[in-house]
């Protein structure tokens, strides 16, 4: 018994022996595989500082809504984004697509019921002609005010730069033309362009 | 209150509101060369914290002073880069 167990313990030294020089042979091979691992990060690492990350910050908008009180949060967003230097996408899509379309931008509407700020009743806001009457009244301060129009906003938001996109899925659904959009607007374009601009963006914004 | 500043160009900015002052000081900036500086004359109250943070969030500029009175604004944004 005792006999067997010593002969079992030398079999057992020789064989970490080996072993031993195995695991030193293996580790010599595995350090060369991380240097070179680690050089080809080097690599990497070089080759995207030289991408030009140069800081540039990055904002993304989905403008969904049409009413002229909506209409403007995106494009003074926008505009001033651009005066930062920053890339700026700003995606329309639904009732938004009407800030972007030249005849509809000019006359967009302001509702005078599901508002409870308004000076009138929702039933008495309800009635024909009411939301005509907030949009004048609406407009009327807009230019006492020297506030910026949505066509002008529009027009400087493109001078600076900035990306006006138009859902191609809604501009059909909506039954608009390519050309009823303003000059510059850019259309053929869907969820998965403005889910890759946000991936990419510092500011991602859904209004 | 006047300022000692060497002024290149003036933009009159008067009347109009946010974001405007700030939009055109950024294309006014961009017309001039490194070492001008821009005198913004505004009416919009907002445009003192706005051209404050503009500038200092923007590269290649800074804000070497602003004055207030009488509702009027007045910024000085040198171009330094």
């Amino acid at each position: 018994m005792s006999t067997d167990s010593q002969q079992t313990g030398d079999d057992i030294d020789g064989e970490q022996a080996s072993e031993t020089e195995t695991t030193e042979d293996e580790l010599r091979a595995r350090i060369e595989e991380l240097e070179a691992t680690v050089a080809e990060l080097q690599e990497l690492e070089d080759a995207m500082a030289a991408a030009g990350d140069d800081g540039q910050k990055k904002m993304t908008i989905i403008a969904t809504k049409g009413t002229l009180d909506m209409a403007y949060p995106p494009l003074i967003l926008a505009t001033t984004a651009a005066a930062f230097d920053w890339e700026v996408v700003v995606f329309h899509t639904f009732w938004g697509l009407d800030i972007l379309h030249e005849e509809n931008s000019r006359n967009l509407k302001l509702s005078s019921v599901g508002n409870p700020n308004m000076p009138v009743p929702n039933i008495v806001g309800a009635l024909p002609g009411m939301d005509r009457m907030t949009t004048r009244m609406m407009n009327k301060r807009i230019a006492d005010n020297d506030t910026a129009t949505i066509e002008e906003l529009v027009d400087l938001s493109l001078d600076l730069g900035v990306e006006l996109q138009a859902c191609q899925m809604t501009i059909e659904l909506m039954d608009y033309d390519e050309a009823d959009f303003y000059e510059g607007v850019t259309t053929g374009v869907g969820a998965a362009t403005a889910l890759q601009h946000m991936s990419e963006s510092d500011v991602q914004l859904m209004i | 209150m006047t300022t000692e500043l060497d002024i290149t160009e003036t933009l009159d900015v008067t009347g109009v509101s946010c974001p405007i002052p700030v939009v055109k000081t950024k294309q006014a900036i961009d017309e001039l060369d490194q070492g001008d500086i821009l005198e913004v004359i505004a009416t919009d109250s907002g445009s003192m914290s706005d051209i404050r943070g503009w500038a200092e969030g923007t590269d290649g500029v800074e804000l070497r002073e602003q004055t207030e009175g009488d509702d009027v604004y007045k910024h000085y944004v040198e171009k330094t880069g």
